[in-house]
């Protein structure tokens, strides 16, 4: 990447005997605004605080704009933090609490006094700037804590699960109003969620974490799409994985040998007695009453779930394993009890190789 | 590896907002707590001089003096008068703290003030007025002969009696604020639950309000116990010099009768007494949770 | 409107629980009233009531033994709260921030000056004092009411400082402001509270003690408690509950006073 904005290199973070991030490599572009997903204690927290400087690196380099920081207090540190309970000042009002950082820098009164009206008007908060933030909702807390990061105009703003307290309908709100003024101000945004369908809908990459390992980094569409690893597969969105050793290779077509029986994907640089796994999302699964070529997944269809225009169900394979499977409602050639064989259209798998630490 | 030896760096520079906050305390309870307390076990081993001063041979003299029936007699004295008064306290704390307990908050806020406002007025000079008030010719003295109902006036005062009245008067507070901070805490939602699952209010108390709020009840046994244990302010005041406590006759060793080494085993004994108190209270709560202020 | 058996019931508890509380603020009121009334009593020593009088107010100004330990008790209050205020403040966030080894020796160690019976501390502290050579005065006395004002100052900020105050703390540093700024602007105003009652039961705690005082205060100069004690074998004069109440007074005002400004200010912001 051309000047990235945020890098990492070969960072490590240590409390006492855990090592909560592993050999985080990553590097972050201008204006780009990248998310951190995965479920708790993945470490992405951490590496937001790392960054930040609220936790110093046990190893590793971290550099803003070309420049090392590891050695630098959060306050010598040209990026800002939007905290995930929103952390205002709660014995200043709205004004004092967004001008707050640029009184420390001993900015000249009128312009503070012209900035933060500035903010209170983008982020609608101008009736409110004499409010103490006790008297604000969660919402109007939000935006005032975006404000106060945001007028100090960084290079970087840092929010960790900045709308994980508000409620749905607000969130889905405030996920838009974000987006908006991201593009709008041209900021990089560094985002930690652990709400797939934020981080779908926000972000320009995504950097899946899991127990302190860079899982895999991409646009959402590769991410949802091509999986890299097992963890991302069953992560985002809902998969079927199987696990299985190949026995066939034709090409790009690959035939996999399961517990549940053998199945058939689409995959490259994959040899004949290669351990890995195959994902296969539940609208792309099939389920017929005779026996498809290159699949022998025998199950039965469990009860069904009626979710509007979606049927959602489960299939108990001989073995044990429960796939899930999702129709629409007017596709009736199932029912439930029914012995069903389970296949799918090879391509719409995905082939993953098994994964090794540090692989990424 | 080059990056390590750059992690490290900023480990040193945080050292010094840690040393500037904690360092004061830290210093100032090992150095007037700490020290002091261990040095005077050393003593309470130590002889006494020929001066009244303190020589260093080490003895077991000043524990044999304590096991002496004089002054055996002070300490069993002192425990019934503090076990008393820690009973006394609770009993009388315990409705109290519950009444205070039930009530609207801003009520009850308002009674723990109320309940506060006489220990603003200086200890000795209310232990004082009990003694106005029983003197010899005093208004409770005077109001019984007047109505006949004795013939001469009772002597109240320098009794272990008006003793004890104060010890419980001075100690009460200490005993209703952890008792109602915990009583406060009781979710009334267990009582209806006892009492939808069949339990009469009795039964309930004993099943349920009680078992909940001991750690409460403890905490008053310790606030109360110990400090009247080692009192002698009240005894002074109300005592005359007659009613001798440990605290008395461990003031009297630093003072007029000049041997430490047996004031400091007195010391220790009082100590060891709070110590096993604070063993017992750790095994079932933490010493963090109790309401001392 | 009839009331039900069960509301009759009710009815009879709340009365008897109010009669109950009532008593037992009676004893405790008791004798600050009989302090109070004595304070008017016309006779050199209180044996019995003798007739009202007014005189001791005008005439406790000239017990300057009195009012000498009365300025003595309180500028040793005004100083154990000064240190003992800076002291539990800075010790109570550090304690709560930061990790280290003995953290929780020196925690238990707090408990000790408020659990342990006051004479064994003050003897100890006697007894370290003569052997290092410290002449007692104010300075042995200081330190005394400190060792047990910082305890109740750390304990009483500590439950004071919430869990987020980390997270404002590093909001504050992350905004540009250094770790002092961040406490004069963030921290101490955030606890203040806390500080404030830290420092009004510091007080209290310095002015009334006579333990520690009566051990620490050497020849000199009394306290205002330990010179009532000395009174007390003479009999303690008139002069003395005409102070008492007068003191009593004087912080009852300021505690009404101070709840009607907080009320107001309340009002005002709502």
């Amino acid at each position: 990447m051309k000047n990235p904005i945020i890098t990492l290199e070969g960072v490590v973070k240590r409390f006492g005997n855990n090592v909560v991030v592993k050999n985080m490599n990553l590097e972050i572009g201008q204006g780009e605004f990248l998310t951190l997903l995965g479920p708790s204690g993945c470490g992405k927290t951490t590496t937001l605080r790392m960054i930040a400087g609220f936790e110093e690196a046990s190893e590793g380099i971290i550099k803003v704009e070309g420049e090392r920081v590891e050695d630098k207090e959060p306050f010598q540190r040209n990026v800002n933090t939007v905290f995930q309970n929103y952390a205002l000042f709660p014995h200043m009002t709205v004004f004092n609490n967004i001008a707050y950082g640029l009184t420390i820098k001993k900015v000249p009164k009128a312009e503070i006094n012209e900035r933060v009206t500035e903010m209170l008007k983008m982020v609608q908060m101008e009736p409110y700037a004499k409010r103490k933030p006790d008297e604000l909702s969660g919402g109007q807390k939000q935006r005032v804590a975006i404000a106060r990061a945001l007028v100090n105009r960084p290079k970087v703003l840092l929010l960790d699960e900045p709308l994980g307290a508000l409620d749905l309908k607000l969130r889905k709100q405030m996920q838009i109003e974000l987006k908006r003024l991201q593009k709008k101000l041209g900021i990089t945004f560094i985002y930690v969620t652990h709400d797939q369908e934020e981080a779908l809908t926000m972000s320009d990459r995504i950097a899946i974490m899991h127990d302190g390992v860079l899982e895999q980094l991409g646009s959402p569409t590769e991410i949802y799409e091509y999986p890299k690893t097992k963890f991302v597969a069953g992560f985002i969105g809902e998969s079927n994985i199987f696990d299985g050793k190949v026995t066939a290779v034709d090409g790009n077509l690959l035939t996999v040998e399961t517990e549940a029986g053998s199945l058939q994907v689409c995959g490259e640089g994959f040899a004949v007695g290669e351990e890995m796994h195959v994902s296969i999302r539940p609208e792309y699964l099939e389920a017929s009453t005779s026996p498809v070529v290159g699949f022998s997944l025998e199950g039965k269809i469990k009860d069904f779930i009626y979710q509007g225009s979606v049927v959602k169900t489960a299939i108990d394979l001989t073995n044990g394993m429960e796939v899930k499977y999702s129709r629409f409602e007017q596709d009736q050639t199932v029912s439930e009890g029914q012995k069903v064989y389970v296949s799918w259209k090879p391509e719409k798998a995905v082939a993953i190789k098994k994964f090794e630490q540090g692989a990424v | 590896m080059n990056s390590t030896g750059q992690a490290a760096m900023p480990k040193k520079k945080n050292l010094l907002p840690k040393l500037a906050m904690a360092g004061p305390v830290s210093l100032w309870m090992i150095l007037f707590v700490t020290i002091p307390l261990l040095y005077i076990i050393v003593i309470s081993f130590m002889s006494r001089g020929v001066f009244g001063d303190v020589a260093y041979k080490p003895t077991l003299e000043s524990y044999q003096t304590i096991l002496d029936p004089t002054y055996f007699q002070v300490i069993l004295k002192s425990l019934k008068a503090a076990g008393i008064t820690t009973l006394l306290c609770i009993l009388i704390g315990y409705p109290f703290a519950y009444i205070i307990a039930r009530k609207p908050k801003d009520v009850a806020a308002k009674m723990i003030t109320l309940l506060m406002i006489p220990f603003w007025t200086n200890s000795l000079m209310r232990l004082n007025a009990w003694l106005l008030l029983f003197q010899t010719s005093g208004p409770v003295n005077n109001f019984l002969m007047h109505t006949g109902l004795v013939s001469k006036p009772i002597s109240f005062i320098y009794t272990d009696s008006l003793v004890m009245v104060g010890l419980i008067t001075n100690m009460l507070p200490f005993a209703v604020l952890p008792l109602y901070s915990t009583i406060e805490k009781l979710e009334r939602s267990l009582l209806e639950a006892s009492a939808d699952l069949g339990a009469n209010a009795r039964t309930t108390f004993m099943k349920i309000t009680l078992p909940i709020t001991f750690p409460g009840i403890f905490s008053a046994i310790i606030l109360v116990f110990i400090p009247s244990l080692g009192i002698y302010t009240v005894t002074d005041m109300l005592g005359g010099g007659k009613v001798l406590y440990i605290g008395n006759i461990i003031k009297n060793q630093f003072g007029s009768i000049r041997n430490w080494p047996l004031g400091a085993a007195l010391s220790v004994l009082l100590i060891l007494v709070t110590m096993l108190l604070i063993f017992i209270y750790t095994r079932f709560a933490k010493i963090e949770d109790m309401e001392v202020v | 409107m009839a009331l039900t058996r069960r509301e009759k019931k009710e009815k009879r508890i709340n009365i008897l629980s109010n009669i109950y509380a009532f008593l037992v603020y009676a004893v405790l009121y008791i004798p600050v009233a009989v302090m109070m009334a004595f304070s008017f009593n016309n006779q050199r020593y209180n044996y019995y009531w003798n007739g009202f009088t007014t005189q001791w107010y005008a005439k406790l100004f000239s017990n300057s033994a009195l009012i000498s330990s009365l300025w003595y008790s309180i500028i040793i209050a005004i100083l154990s709260t000064i240190i003992s205020v800076c002291i539990g403040t800075i010790g109570a966030l550090g304690l709560k921030k930061y990790e280290f080894k003995g953290k929780k020796a020196i925690n238990n160690m707090l408990y000790i000056p408020i659990i342990v019976p006051e004479i064994v501390l003050a003897v100890a502290l006697l007894i370290i004092f003569m052997k290092v050579g410290l002449s007692l005065g104010m300075g042995s006395i200081l330190i005394g009411h400190c060792t047990f004002c910082i305890p109740y100052a750390v304990v009483t900020i500590k439950g004071r400082i919430s869990g987020d105050n980390d997270t404002l703390e590093e909001a504050s540093m992350d905004l540009g402001a250094n770790r002092i700024q961040t406490f004069l602007r963030v921290t101490l105003p955030t606890i203040f509270p806390g500080v404030m009652s830290a420092a009004f039961l510091s007080f209290t705690l310095s002015f009334d003690d006579v333990v520690m005082s009566n051990m620490l205060s050497g020849a000199r100069q009394s306290t205002l408690p330990v010179l009532i004690l000395s009174m007390n074998k003479s009999g303690i004069t008139p002069d003395v509950n005409a102070l008492t109440t007068i003191m009593v007074l004087v912080i009852v005002t300021a505690m009404i006073l101070n709840s009607i400004i907080q009320r107001s200010l309340k009002k005002k912001k709502g």
